[in-house]
């Protein structure tokens, strides 16, 4: 089974980091997740952006409402994401609108990525 | 990280937020600043046994403003007989705590925070201080490091600003849009003050001073994430984002200045560059241009040239012109040469500077663009006497450094002509 692991905490602490300590706190993830990327196990991850780097996109209406800031409702839950190449946000948000019409209702958060890691899991994986 | 820093980077993180709301409850920043004081020790106290709070900002304000009340209330027992006008105002006041802890007040509370940082009685240097110290939290003794001052003399410069501001009153009734436009635009500058005083540091002090970078970084994101759709609070948080990517490449290893067009682009941090231009980005969607953007576009244009000559110069140039036209200022029309010298020559840029002599006669960067000017239209003896004003007018030992370096080349440049 496939498992993804989505990321919770407080931003302002997490930035409040000197570059020392967070990357302390990387090499101490890294130890943890380094013997399941050897084993093969560790599929794509990334670090996000902050939130103030964040545009939403709501599908539940039409055209869409973009908005600036992260999803902050609490009436939607979180039921999958996408990771793409996209040359700038007016290209990334053209991308969701497209999969907003394929696919109406809820929203999209389009966060640009901090860091990428493409995994070690072997091609061709299912869950 | 041990526990300890995970603690004190929470309590760094949540400070603006508890500061403002018990600014708010007070209205007043000493007895503010001493509750939240009164709450990090409390925090000490029992994170470490009972883990942290899921929201250190609200458990901050709790127990500040719980202890506040009680010493208030203390130290009211120890003198007179409660005056019933101060507790009907508490007892009011917890009435609508509940409401006030909602995420939506937080807005209004720190801007109104950094707003008293920078009332208009005060000079730059103190609002900078004042903001540092009460919003960051840094120590009385780093901010006086950053400002080569004595500890004492910045307490008291500190102790001033705070009595110029309780003297002026807390400003407390929640601005119109008019008014909060205003605050935004006023907070938009003192946090560049902020930065710039970091930024514009020399190589020697530059560790200490450094931290005013990244307080101003970490302040405008936290004023962005409360008002998310303000263009220009992207453009300023990508400009200072933009020009801190090249912290790392601006000196040698001597501590000499190393100008943009010699700079190590390996050096340049590509996260913070990633996350300026996705700023720029968000904010040039709302089509209403303003200086931070135009200045953080400009920034960008640099960032994204991979060597010196693929710069899109035409384009920078283009930018300064916009800039001239919303904020017109002589130091523009400064900047502006030096892209006019890329895309028509120096002669051009020479002549364009010229006018400005009578207003930037006190100014090194004039002398320096001048000198350096008029050296690349081979007209060395003018050049020297340019750079040496520039050196009379260096405001770190490092500007002094760089001309002197530049007048050594050009001696040598003279003596290998003649032999």
């Amino acid at each position: 089974m496939l498992y993804a692991f989505l990321c919770y905490n407080d931003e302002d602490t997490v930035f409040s980091w000197t570059p020392a300590e967070d990357a302390a706190v990387m090499d101490k993830l890294d130890a943890v997740l380094q013997p399941i990327a050897d084993a093969g196990r560790f599929g794509p991850a990334a670090r996000l952006m902050p939130t103030t780097a964040a545009t939403t996109l709501r599908k539940d209406s039409d055209p869409p409402l973009v908005l600036d800031g992260p999803y902050a409702e609490t009436k939607e839950q979180l039921l999958g994401f996408y990771v793409m190449e996209c040359a700038d946000l007016e290209a990334a948000l053209a991308v969701a609108r497209d999969l907003g019409k394929a696919n109406p209702g809820g929203a999209y958060e389009v966060r640009p990525v901090r860091l990428f890691l493409p995994g070690t899991l072997p091609a061709g994986t299912t869950a | 990280m041990s526990e300890l820093a995970w603690i004190d980077a929470a309590l760094t993180g949540a400070r603006p937020q508890a500061i403002a709301a018990l600014l708010r409850y007070f209205r007043d920043l000493d007895l503010a600043e001493e509750a939240y004081q009164d709450a990090c020790l409390r925090a000490l106290r029992t994170w470490p046994q009972k883990g942290p709070p899921r929201d250190p900002a609200s458990w901050l304000i709790m127990v500040g403003r719980n202890a506040a009340i009680d010493q208030v209330r203390r130290r009211g027992r120890q003198t007179a007989l409660p005056d019933e006008e101060s507790l009907s105002d508490l007892d009011d006041a917890e009435a609508r705590l509940a409401e006030r802890l909602d995420g939506a007040h937080y807005r209004d509370d720190v801007l109104r925070l950094l707003f008293v940082c920078c009332h208009p009685d005060l000079p730059a240097t103190q609002q900078i201080a004042l903001a540092l110290r009460i919003v960051s939290g840094l120590s009385v003794r780093q901010i006086a490091r950053a400002f080569l001052v004595s500890e004492a003399a910045m307490e008291q410069r500190i102790t001033r600003a705070k009595a110029k501001i309780a003297a002026a009153g807390v400003p407390f009734e929640a601005p119109g849009p008019v008014e909060r436009a205003e605050r935004l635009a006023a907070v938009a500058a003192m946090i560049y003050l902020v930065f710039n005083e970091g930024y514009s540091a020399g190589s020697t002090d530059r560790d200490e001073r450094a931290a005013c970078s990244v307080e101003a970084i970490r302040l405008a994101r936290l004023l962005l994430r409360l008002f998310p759709a303000e263009p220009e609070i992207m453009g300023l948080l990508a400009l200072m984002l933009l020009n801190q990517s090249r912290a790392g490449a601006r000196f040698d290893a001597t501590g000499e200045i190393v100008l943009l067009d010699d700079q190590d682009r390996a050096l340049w941090d590509r996260r913070m560059i990633a996350e300026g231009l996705a700023l720029i980005d968000k904010a040039i969607r709302h089509r209403r241009r303003g200086p931070y953007q135009v200045q953080a576009a400009i920034a960008a244009l640099h960032a994204r040239a991979a060597r010196p000559e693929d710069t899109d110069w035409p384009q920078i140039d283009a930018l300064y012109a916009a800039l001239e036209q919303l904020e017109p200022s002589p130091v523009v029309t400064l900047n502006r040469a030096v892209a006019v010298s890329k895309v028509a020559g120096p002669e051009a840029a020479l002549a364009m500077i010229e006018p400005l002599a009578d207003r930037l006669g006190g100014y090194f960067h004039f002398f320096g663009l001048k000198g350096a000017l008029l050296l690349q239209l081979d007209r060395p003896a003018e050049a020297r006497t340019a750079f040496d004003q520039a050196i009379a007018l260096a405001t770190t030992p490092a500007q002094a450094a760089h001309i002197r370096q530049r007048l050594d080349r050009l001696a040598a440049g003279a003596s290998e002509g003649r032999a």
